[in-house]
This record gives structure tokens, sequence and C-alpha cells, in this order.
């Protein structure tokens, strides 16, 4: 059931991909100030909004578990905030390596946006060790949804408070005194988020995927009341 | 400190950072594919199990039936 799709998925994110990296590299003109290594701009923005976005879908499965009790939601939840942790590892390196190039230093204590996200991603990363830290699944599964809800609110809440900060370190490129992005820019930047969200979405699909047939087989052993395959996860929900 | 007015950096040391950050997402999408692709191999050993656990259990019915 949720393999249907994944194919010309896959196909589309894998043509996005290369497209955006084409215009990255062929078609964006080389940043005034910056110069060659603005270009880790395309690949890290896109990945920090995805995985933010991400983890506020995850907030919003875990409501849709709260309301109807449904363990669908709970497995939707938790496979949105995985991808979207392991987006913030990208993030954080990406991230770290344009800061050297640029500032010359690997990480920044006194910038809020970059402590921000740090934030964001240590209070997802709790979510793992919270899920394995409960034995029963359906307390599990609620509890679980309770963190998302709780955590999906913070981030908007966080990036609010950054913005409020006016710290001029972290670039401002959308909307600034000075204008934004310049055209070509800023469609090379959309081509990138487009392609980076789509690869999230087929990640998310994929790993639903793979999780449905594991519990299929699961289901299928206990009807034939056969002994029970290799220890599966007691942190991943099965997905019916 | 300031990336605005800061110098750009000259193009082979530049490319080498970019080449880092894309070589570390290039990274981590091949590893959570192989990640995968283990899972997906051992549901499939799994399915074949039961398969042929299914199989074995008919035909034990099928023999206890034409006796």
């Amino acid at each position: 059931m949720y393999g249907k799709g994944l194919r010309p998925l896959s196909i589309a994110t894998v043509a996005m991909l290369a497209l955006s990296l084409s215009l990255v590299f062929f078609y964006a003109p080389l940043d005034g100030d910056q110069g060659f290594i603005q270009k880790i701009f395309y690949l890290h923005v896109p990945m920090a909004m995805t995985a933010l976005v991400g983890f506020i879908v995850g907030g919003v499965f875990a409501i849709l578990h709260l309301r109807s009790g449904d363990r669908r939601w709970d497995a939707y939840s938790y496979v949105a905030i995985h991808i979207s942790v392991i987006f913030g590892v990208a993030v954080l390196i990406t991230g770290a390596i344009w800061a050297k190039a640029s500032w010359g230093h690997w990480w920044v204590w006194n910038e809020p946006t970059l402590v921000s996200f740090l934030i964001v991603f240590l209070l997802y990363a709790t979510y793992y060790p919270f899920r394995y830290a409960i034995e029963d699944r359906d307390r599990q599964a609620r509890y679980a949804s309770v963190f998302a809800v709780t955590a999906g609110a913070f981030v908007p809440l966080n990036f609010l408070a950054v913005r409020m900060a006016q710290s001029l370190v972290h670039p401002r490129v959308f909307a600034t005194s000075n204008g934004g992005l310049p055209g070509s820019m800023m469609l090379t930047f959309l081509c990138c988020l487009a392609a980076i969200a789509l690869l999230w979405v087929t990640l998310v699909k994929f790993e639903l995927t793979a999780k449905s047939a594991s519990g299929q087989v699961k289901r299928l052993r206990r009807a034939l009341d056969a002994p029970a395959g290799r220890a599966t996860s007691r942190i991943a929900p099965e997905v019916s | 400190m300031l990336p605005i007015g800061a110098p750009a950096l000259p193009l082979d040391e530049a490319g080498r950072y970019v080449a880092g950050a894309y070589v570390v997402f290039l990274v981590l999408i091949v590893v959570y594919v192989a990640i995968m692709a283990a899972k997906l191999q051992r549901i499939e050993r799994e399915l074949r199990e039961v398969t042929a656990i299914a199989e074995e259990r008919k035909a034990e019915k099928e023999e206890v039936g034409a006796r």
C-alpha cells in the first residue's frame, strides 16, 4: 500500500536533484561577497527548512494520532521525525563547514540561528530514548505523540525568537533592506528547496513501505503460529 | 567574524569546503539507503521463511487428508 507510487516519486526526486545541482554549479552566479563558498547555501538552507517543517509535520501527525487513536498516525509521526533528524545531522555538518570557510570557526556559540537549531536538534534527539524507555506500545505511542506535538509547537516559536533577536551575523538573504536574492539565485534556491522536500517525502515513503512490509511479515508469522524471527525494534512503531 | 564584507576565499580553497559539504550530504543519503537495503533484505529472508512454513503446513494437511 505504501509502496504505491514510490518508483515515480524516486525518479522525480533524482531528476529534480540533478536539475538543482546543475543550476547551482552552472547557472547561479557567484556571490559578490562570499564567492564560490556560497554554493553551500543551496544545500544547507533547504535542508534546514525541510527538517524544521518535517518536525512540524511530525507534530501534526501526532495530533491526528491523539485525536483518532489510529496507530498509523503514530508511525507517520515517528518516520517524519526520524527523517528530519537525519536531515538535521546534515544541516549541522554542512553548516559547520560553511562557518569554518566563512568565519574561520567550525561553530560560533553567540550566533542565535546556529544555537537554536542545535537546541531543536538535541530536543528531537531525545525522542528515541524517550520512546525506548516505555515498554507498553500504546503508552509509548501516546507519550511519543504528546512529545511530538509539544516539540513541534516549539519549532516555530524558536524560529520567531531567533528572528526577534535581530542578529545580523547570520545573513538574512530573503528580505533585507538591500533587497533579497537576485532572480537567478532565487530560482536556483527554489529548485533546490523543491528537490530536498521531494527527497524528504521519498525517504518517508520508503521507510513507511519497509515498516509496512515488516509488519505484514510479523502478522503472517503470528497467523501461522510460527516462531518469531530476529528481534525487531522496540522503538519503531509497527505499520499495518 | 562577519561573512558580509569578508573577502571571498580563493576558488581552490573554497572548492574543498563546497565539495566537503556536498559529499557529506551524499554520504548520509548513501548510508541511509544502505541501511534500508539491509532491512529490506532481512524482510525478504523472513518472508521466504514464512512462505516455507506455510507450504510445509499445507503439505502436512494434504498428507493427512490423503490418509
